[in-house]
């Protein structure tokens, strides 16, 4: 069980890596679920089956989805030069900084803090019901709500206001963009 | 008898606030009323105030009122409380009497004027102010009276605002009596550091257990109070600003410079006497401080063209005398004598407005002339005016005062014949420049025609003071003309008595001496200006004339010393160079809100970095505690 | 099952979330640091599910779910403005967004 961990996670790390650092937007979206994949093993290892299927099905099928649908759309597959201008070594320096320092930290914090280790177990989806519709019922249909407000929001302001030139229209010799 | 003392400065200020409240809405006759009123009322009270001291206390106890506390903070309280003793007493008396005979006066003075009300509520203020420092029994509330009156005097000399002159020299006046002022309140911060206390009786009670005669902390505060007294009084070295404070309305003149705000500094040192009895280094330099302005002062009067300048050097050196009195131990005489110069320099005052409004406004003698047929009773009462300043004998009360300061001076134990000799020859001075004053004015061919004579309510003042003038001297004769000590009586428990070393035999010959000095001065002076000589001709024009009419030059080192540095330091100063201080303070903020405007740039991943920089140091902070 | 210490799962959990910040910090068209957003979102998550798995509860699970709404909303409503940025700026460039900071401040 430990080794598929370990590869699992190796497997998570490098594609994210391979992710970020990739020039071509497609590709990069493409490691990306990769990535995800591999978490969702993760999360099975852990005993979350529910959510492993979750990860995969919501996160790697809908949202990675959505994201390769608008990157088709706006068609940027083919502005790799620009992507090579803006990905200079010199940009890698203080982020590299900053996240070596964070992760020194994070090290410092977890060895700090001991805890004593437990085996885990499967937590059954029909648990995690349970806990959802009882414990937590409100957060459900707050979720509903915010679900709601994505949907809304994400239509209206994905509305492209077409420009219509009014029926009756005549062009006069200053108006330069043709609409009222 | 303890709420007519409360009431008698609390009068004067009521009809100050009403006046200065509802002048405009109130006819002239009832703001007159009003004005007059109010002081005279206060005379009344001081009148049976002083009957009822008189007759029940014995001598030298006090009577005080407490009305209110005005600060306690720690161990410091100061009250505002009067205290009535034979000095303030007297004080008020004069200030009250003579101050009411006065506002009697300007009620008809200033008729025409548009300023009446404003005028009355001045003079009501200054009466009150003047009473508070005389009634006050801490030294605090005498400051905040003296403050008072400073203030008064500079809204009444400059009184007629719309002409510049005028306001320059009210701000003159108030500025260097602010040099005075200045010397006293340190003087208060050092009584009060050594003491912690500024009531008066508290105050010279300790002041004589704990100081030494001599003690250097002593002689520093009397020098400071000294300084104060000098301001307000006008001696050497800050006497310049009174002759030009002559530009306010003669009223003015005759209450604030010559009966009351002058003599507030003789009365500050008379009431602190055990401590400056504690000095005798500072009371040698009073009384020489004294001697030295007498005599600058008569000189400088023999020169002068303006018949109120004349008076206001008069006053000056009339003033000396009574820092001579004090300087050598001569309380009560100083005292005295300052009683009977607010009698006869009120009436010369008064008299020399009512000619100079006759001959409208009209201020130089010298284009004045052959007045006596036309205004007799201003030419009888200013002649007894005169000959009481003077000093002419027996017959008038001034020269029952100066001759004894005359005689102190020769006779004390901390006398000096020096100083004699300067009281006489101030003496042959004052009757000089006194008869010269009245010979021109008033005899000789008439130069201006004046207008119609002044009515009963003017007069009336005029002829009460002529008589003050003349009888008022019977209460305090000298040993060998029958004694009679009324007045220095009064003061036997609150002033010490001056000590005499000569023997009483030896008076009448000073008193011949004085006589003789008083009435050849006047001889001189109808030799020289009733006739018309050429050696006045020639003295007019002469360069020590010139040098005794501009004050023997004090205006004029002044302006060198101090006027022209203070000037040339601020033109230097112009663009206020501490003022860069606040420009660069300035400049850093602006400077700052350039580089912090800089990390607001709009790129989201600046943003992002900033807070991941943010989050390490809290978390590095946070593991590290 | 997994006897891997939780310290290492919670470490691993953390090196993805710096993943993800870096590729947030680096990268300059929009729909990267998008992805590096789902990145990090991604990694706090396991860390609930770890610490669920670790105290034996569904909370963790149920954190979980959260997140993915959270994340799902947040996606959508973004690409929606990416879309709108790209018809008004004809470009992907994160730093185009500045100007629509007030321009007065920076001008000094």
């Amino acid at each position: 069980m430990n080794t598929i961990f370990y590869i699992a996670v190796a497997i998570a790390i490098v594609s994210s890596i391979l992710a970020i650092t990739n020039r071509n937007a497609i590709h990069a979206l493409l490691y990306l679920i990769i990535s995800l994949l591999s978490v969702s093993v993760v999360f099975y290892i852990l005993g979350a089956p529910l959510i492993a299927a979750l990860e995969v099905i919501v996160y790697a099928g809908a949202i990675m989805v959505l994201f390769i649908f608008v990157v088709m759309m706006l068609n940027i597959g083919m502005e790799e030069e620009t992507e090579k201008q803006w990905l200079t070594p010199k940009m890698w320096i203080l982020p590299l900084i900053l996240a070596a320092i964070l992760l020194v930290i994070f090290i410092y914090v977890l060895k700090v803090f001991q805890y004593e280790k437990t085996s885990a177990e499967n937590i059954d989806p029909k648990q995690v019901g349970v806990a959802l519709f009882t414990t937590y019922l409100i957060a459900v249909e707050i979720a509903a709500v915010l679900l709601l407000a994505g949907i809304v929001g994400a239509y209206h302001l994905g509305k492209q206001k077409k420009k219509t030139i009014h029926r009756f229209y005549v062009k006069s010799p200053s108006d330069k963009k043709g609409i009222i | 008898m303890t709420i007519f003392i409360g009431l008698i400065p609390s009068l004067p200020l009521l009809g100050f606030l009403i006046i200065a409240l509802f002048g405009k809405l109130l006819s002239k006759k009832i703001v007159a009323i009003m004005g007059v009123g109010s002081v005279t009322l206060s005379a009344v009270f001081t009148i049976i105030a002083g009957i009822n001291f008189l007759s029940s206390a014995p001598a030298g106890e006090a009577c005080t009122s407490t009305i209110y506390t005005w600060i306690s903070a720690g161990e410091f309280t100061a009250r505002i409380a009067f205290v009535l003793d034979p000095l303030s007493l007297v004080f008020c008396f004069v200030i009250t009497f003579v101050g009411a005979l006065i506002h009697l006066y300007s009620a008809e003075f200033m008729n025409d004027d548009d300023g009446f009300a404003r005028f009355f509520a001045y003079m009501n203020l200054f009466v009150g102010s003047m009473l508070i420092l005389v009634l006050a029994d801490n030294l605090l509330l005498l400051y905040l009276g003296w403050e008072g009156v400073g203030l008064c005097s500079y809204l009444l000399i400059g009184f007629w605002y719309k002409e510049p002159e005028n306001g320059y020299a009210a701000r003159k006046a108030f500025i260097v009596t602010r040099v005075g002022d200045t010397a006293m309140i340190l003087g208060l911060f050092l009584l009060f550091v050594s003491f912690r206390t500024l009531d008066i009786q508290d105050l010279m009670q300790q002041v004589s257990l704990k100081w030494a005669s001599g003690s250097l902390l002593a002689v520093i505060s009397a020098v400071l109070l000294l300084g104060g007294a000098l301001g307000k009084s006008a001696q050497l070295p800050l006497q310049t600003w009174l002759p030009d404070a002559m530009a306010g309305p003669s009223p003015v003149s005759a209450l604030i410079h010559a009966a009351t705000m002058v003599t507030a500094g003789v009365y500050l040192i008379a009431r602190t006497h055990v401590l400056f009895a504690l000095a005798p280094v500072v009371m040698a330099a009073v009384a020489i401080i004294g001697a030295i302005t007498l005599l600058i002062a008569g000189f400088s009067a023999l020169s002068q063209t303006d018949l109120k300048r004349v008076l206001a050097y008069s006053t000056i050196s009339q003033i000396g005398y009574m820092f001579l009195a004090m300087g050598i131990g001569a309380w009560s005489a100083a005292v005295f004598h300052f009683m009977i110069h607010a009698f006869f320099k009120a009436l010369l005052f008064l008299s020399a407005g009512a000619v100079i409004h006759l001959l409208h406004h009209e201020h130089d003698m010298f284009k004045m002339g052959g007045l006596w047929k036309k205004i007799p009773v201003v030419f009888i009462t200013f002649l007894i005016g005169g000959a009481s300043l003077s000093a002419l004998p027996l017959i008038t009360a001034g020269f029952y005062s100066k001759d004894q300061i005359l005689w102190f001076g020769w006779s004390a134990v901390t006398g000096s014949h020096w100083l004699w000799l300067a009281g006489i020859v101030g003496a042959f001075l004052t009757s000089l420049y006194t008869f010269r004053m009245i010979f021109i004015t008033f005899f000789g061919e008439a130069k201006t025609e004046p207008g119609h004579p002044p009515g009963l309510v003017m007069s009336v003042p005029l002829i009460v003071l002529a008589v003050l003038s003349l009888v008022g001297g019977f209460i305090e004769m000298p040993e060998n003309m029958g004694p009679v000590h009324l007045f220095s009586r009064l003061f036997d428990g609150v002033l010490p008595h001056v000590s005499i070393s000569e023997g009483r035999n030896t008076e009448v010959i000073f008193q011949i001496l004085s006589a003789g000095v008083s009435l050849s001065g006047v001889w001189l002076a109808y030799r020289l200006f009733y006739k018309k000589s050429s050696f006045a001709l020639w003295f007019k024009n002469s360069h020590i004339s010139n040098f005794f009419h501009s004050g023997w030059g004090f205006d004029k080192a002044y302006d060198l010393l101090f006027v022209k540095p203070a000037v040339w330091l601020s033109e230097i100063d112009k663009k206020d160079f501490i003022d860069l201080i606040y420009k660069y303070i300035a400049k850093a903020t602006e400077y700052l809100h350039f580089i912090f405007s800089k990390t607001q740039n709009g790129k989201l991943r600046w943003y992002v970095l900033v807070l991941t920089v943010g989050i390490v140091v809290i978390l590095t902070f946070m593991i590290s505690l | 099952m997994v006897t891997v210490s939780m310290e290492v799962q919670i470490l691993f959990a953390g090196l993805f979330f710096l993943i993800g910040l870096i590729g947030f910090l680096v990268r300059r068209n929009i729909i990267f640091m998008l992805m590096s957003i789902e990145i990090m979102l991604n990694s706090a998550a396991l860390v609930f599910v770890i610490a669920g798995s670790h105290w034996m509860q569904a909370d963790g699970q149920v954190m979980f779910i959260f997140i993915l709404t959270v994340s799902a909303a947040e996606v959508s409503v973004g690409l929606a403005l990416i879309l709108q940025m790209y018809h008004h700026y004809k470009t992907l460039d994160a730093d185009a967004l500045k100007k629509l900071l007030d321009s007065d401040v920076t001008e000094k």
